[in-house]
């Protein structure tokens, strides 16, 4: 493997690729793209969690100033109107029944938006309304009607090796175990017991869900959308217009933001539904309170023990988590699995039996969010990691560093082995902090860690161009999603090709230019596009080396390859040379490509293991019960960092985003009402909540199966930060929370019920 | 209505109906789509421009408002030859955005705060700051980007 030191521009924190557009404006989102003859639409939402819908009246609204047609579930015939990739359970409309307050259930088309907006208004639909189905008991309960009253047909991946499905309002049962629980449990030393609370969390990426939709005179159709997976989005619209593959034309442009809320599809169905039915390109651009009732992550009480025998090892975990899932099951399957996987930690467990249930409810569909499950369920495990150490009379980094699993040591029978240093990062982080030194009276630290198979599917095709002129070409199917791919994946081109940054173009999720990606999601891009992209380069050189016999005239084995080129006796030529000489006509560029699959050392799952460990020191106001972050850790453990500053970037961004759960982000239902639907009334990270402290840390080991031994990073710092606020406020105060947010009435709360018990 | 005011350096006369937002027109009529819309509630400071050298979020300010005033956008920030300003330059130095939506409301911002004092400590440029959220970088590339700047445009002063 060629030495870190020999990169000339892998592993430096080149510039961002993307970064001149940025920062002056020039940056193109799907927000900022207006076709000739565009039509606008906006979205009449269901009042009711659930209900029939006895009749629309969009006669009206249809005379209307500006109005140019009206969609509604009376106008799809031709259509297969459900889609879903794990579960064909989701309407692009509501047809016949609503199912959560928010659903759409008509779309005005007009010449302008304030036209679309100010029709809604004349629109009637008469429903029946029917008791909604709010919590994951009442919906699991005997005699609880169905949500969905009929079996949809699975989605293209359901079956696939990650959607066992389930029944009634289930939507997903996934059951995960090895050993003997109820006789490890049995004879253990010390037993943690406890039930935890998850919040619904909203992702909140800035640029709302927005598409525009064109249908062209030949039939094809063209999307432009604010979507992580434009292959997904494809598949999912091709079906439902009956159309091929190569009839559907999605493009991706600049994302505002995702973290898992624009995977899959979303509302670009519903639009290009309006532009087959309007006849005109049409663009939708949701609000970011159309947002909030459009997807959300799910949230997730789980029960869960753990136990160790007299020497502290660990024995046995036990868990039971509930998903309320939402209304659709969109990626929440998905959300069940990892969740299940995800909950065992990276620790050496013999017996263990997780049973994780994604259940339909009547509010806002959930799905992806930034750790699919992840976050979820390290609150408890890490949680309960620190309560167990105390009943074992252990210290808590020395717990955890007892019972990690190390490198190339199974903690899942049959994946992938650990492909990381954990109790390195482990002591990094302790370290880092000073968890050694004593700690102020109301402070307390914590340091704690999560796994999460990640990569997902693997399959990623990539070509690169080569031109004459030295210029070089990545087509990728990746979104830039802010995440850096566009930089990341230049970057590697530019290694591999031997040819300056500044000559290697990105052209990037167009599924009529570039080849398929299953997804930008499970932090997978760098290592598998990122390997593509290595590969195809590869694959091109191999070509050229090809033409080189005939341009040398002299056979492949007295030819030696230099940095960017060949060399026969004292005459070099670069790659783009010989391609001149072997076509003997300037401009022309030749295409290498990889194509990656399930196979070879991509067998095993997961692609790889993500590692979270972070590391905090908090500090409390007990008066207010505000809890104030003084210093945050953080440690990548990436393989290699393609660019190292914006790795640690995305270190810091997860762990930020954690933090928003763990102290602040929760979604409130009020009955069947969305309650806090707003940023005004939803309270994320802001900049006084960054920590006085932080110290990142990455560490390349190159033991990733991505270019150049390198892992994906970006979702890893998002899962251990909660349970690892919890844990510094259980040693500052003695009070053990067990349901986020951490928010001061609830702490203040905790503290004064802990101060009566004392005076009792 | 019409209305007249100067828009990054040059008069600019247009044609608005009272009820949009300056938002609305900087976007729509003007094409400057540097200006992003978010929140729409003057939460997440997104949509921040300068009017006067103050700024303001452009989606709550109706139009009509900036008459006879000076309003910068993001597109206004890079001196005419295309030089960029020291805090666009910082921004890209210290990785200070990721998908890059908070971005130009970022930069304003902190323009705003710098061209009336490049002497802040971090608390008061925090306390400046905490009206633009950012949900990618965790603000602390953001926080090293205004130092810097502020280090340079103080040199300059």
């Amino acid at each position: 493997m060629k030495p870190i030191s020999e990169f000339q521009v892998v592993n430096h924190s080149v510039p961002r690729g993307d970064g001149i557009p940025k920062v002056t404006g020039g940056a193109i989102y799907t927000s900022d793209m207006a076709l000739e003859h565009m039509a606008w639409a906006k979205v009449l939402r269901s009042p009711f969690a659930r209900a029939r819908i006895l009749s629309i009246d969009a006669s009206v609204a249809k005379k209307q100033s500006g109005v140019i047609d009206v969609l509604t579930a009376y106008d799809l015939k031709g259509l297969h109107p459900y889609y879903g990739h794990g579960v064909k359970d989701h309407p692009l409309i509501a047809i016949g029944q609503v199912r959560f307050v928010g659903e759409p259930v008509a779309v005005v088309i007009a010449e302008t938006e304030l036209d679309a907006q100010e029709a809604l208004g004349k629109i009637n639909v008469e429903y029946e309304e029917m008791t909604a189905i709010l919590d994951v008991d009442t919906a699991m309960a005997e005699g609880t009607p169905r949500i969905h009253e009929t079996d949809f047909a699975d989605g293209s991946f359901r079956g696939f090796d990650d959607f066992p499905g389930a029944a009634g309002n289930i939507c997903q049962a996934v059951h995960v175990g090895w050993g003997d629980v109820d006789a490890a449990f049995d004879s253990a030393a010390h037993i943690a017991e406890g039930e935890f609370y998850f919040p619904m969390v909203y992702a909140y990426a800035m640029e709302p869900y927005v598409a525009i939709a064109d249908f062209d005179a030949k039939g094809h159709l063209t999307v432009y959308s604010s979507a992580q997976h434009p292959f997904m989005v494809r598949h999912d619209v091709a079906q439902v217009f009956g159309l091929p593959l190569n009839s559907v034309r999605v493009i991706v442009p600049y994302i505002g933001g995702g973290y898992g809320s624009k995977s899959y599809t979303k509302i670009e169905p519903l639009v290009a539904a309006c532009s087959w039915k309007a006849g005109r390109p049409v663009k939708l651009q949701l609000s970011v309170e159309e947002a909030f009732l459009t997807t959300r992550g799910d949230d997730a009480r789980v029960r869960i023990r753990t136990a160790t025998d007299a020497n502290g090892n660990l024995v046995a975990r036990q868990a039971t988590i509930h998903l309320n899932t939402g209304a659709y099951a969109e990626n929440s399957p998905m959300v069940c699995r990892k969740a299940a996987n995800r909950i065992v930690g990276p620790y050496r467990i013999p017996n263990v039996k997780i049973d994780c249930f994604a259940v339909y409810t009547n509010t806002v569909p959930a799905s992806s969010y930034r750790g699919l499950g992840g976050a979820q369920v390290t609150f408890p495990g890490e949680s309960q990691m620190d309560e167990l150490a105390e009943k074992a009379g252990c210290d808590p980094v020395g717990f955890r560093l007892k019972n990690l699993a190390q490198s190339g040591e199974s903690i899942h029978p049959g994946m992938r082995p650990i492909d990381a240093d954990i109790p390195g990062d482990i002591r990094a982080a302790a370290q880092m902090l000073h968890m050694d030194r004593p700690v102020k009276p109301g402070h307390g630290r914590s340091v704690c860690c999560s796994a999460s198979d990640a990569g997902a599917h693997p399959v990623t095709l990539a070509m690169v161009q080569v031109y004459a002129d030295g210029a070089v070409s990545v087509l990728s199917g990746s979104t830039e999603i802010g995440q850096g791919s566009h930089t990341v994946l230049t970057q590697i081109a530019a290694e591999e090709m031997g040819v300056p940054l500044e000559k290697v173009r990105l052209i990037g999720s167009d599924t009529a230019v570039t080849l398929f990606e299953r997804s930008t999601g499970a932090s997978r891009t760098t290592t598998l596009m990122g390997r593509a992209v290595l590969e195809a380069c590869r694959e091109a050189i191999a070509q050229i080396k090809v033409m080189a016999e005939e341009v040398f005239a002299a056979p492949a084995e007295r030819l030696v390859e230099e940095r960017c080129g060949l060399r026969f006796g004292d005459t070099f030529l670069t790659w783009a040379q010989i391609l001149e000489k072997y076509f003997k006509m300037e401009g022309c560029s030749i295409v290498g490509r990889a194509y990656l699959r399930k196979a070879g050392d991509l067998t095993l799952v997961p692609v790889f293991w993500e590692i979270g460990v972070v590391g905090a020191e908090i500090s409390l106001d007990e008066e207010t019960g505000a809890i104030v972050l003084d210093s945050l850790v953080t440690i990548g453990d990436v393989g290699l960092a393609i660019n190292p500053a914006m790795t640690e970037g995305q270190d810091l961004g997860a762990a930020t985003m954690g933090l928003g759960a763990g102290l602040f982000e929760e979604l409130i239902y009020d009955g069947q009402q969305l309650l806090n639907g707003s940023m005004l009334e939803y309270r994320v990270p802001r900049f006084s909540d960054l920590a006085k402290n932080v110290d990142m840390k990455l560490v390349q080991n190159r033991d990733g199966v991505g270019p150049y031994g390198a892992k994906g990073g970006g979702e890893g710092a998002v899962n251990p930060i909660s349970p690892c606020i919890a844990n510094a406020l259980y040693r500052a105060t003695g009070v053990r929370m067990r349901r986020l947010p951490l928010t001061p009435e609830r702490v203040w709360k905790a503290l004064q019920e802990k101060k009566n018990q004392k005076a009792l | 209505m019409k209305i007249g005011f100067e828009l990054n350096g040059k008069p600019t006369t247009l044609e608005i109906e009272q009820r949009e937002s300056l938002a609305e027109v900087l976007r729509g009529r003007c094409r400057l789509t540097g200006v992003k819309i978010s929140c729409e509630a003057q939460v997440c400071g997104s949509c921040t421009v300068l009017v006067d050298g103050l700024p303001v979020s452009a989606c709550t300010l109706l139009a009509y408002e900036v008459r006879g005033k000076r309003v910068t956008t993001i597109e206004g920030v890079a001196d005419e030859t295309g030089k960029l300003h020291p805090l666009q330059q910082a921004f890209l130095d210290h990785f200070s955005f990721q998908c890059g939506f908070c971005t130009p409301g970022m930069i304003l911002a902190a323009k705003a705060m710098l061209d009336e004092n490049c002497n802040m400590s971090d608390t008061e440029i925090v306390a400046h700051m905490n009206g633009n959220l950012c949900r990618c970088t965790g603000y602390l590339p953001i926080l090293k980007a205004i130092r810097q700047a502020a280090d340079e445009m103080r040199g300059h002063k």
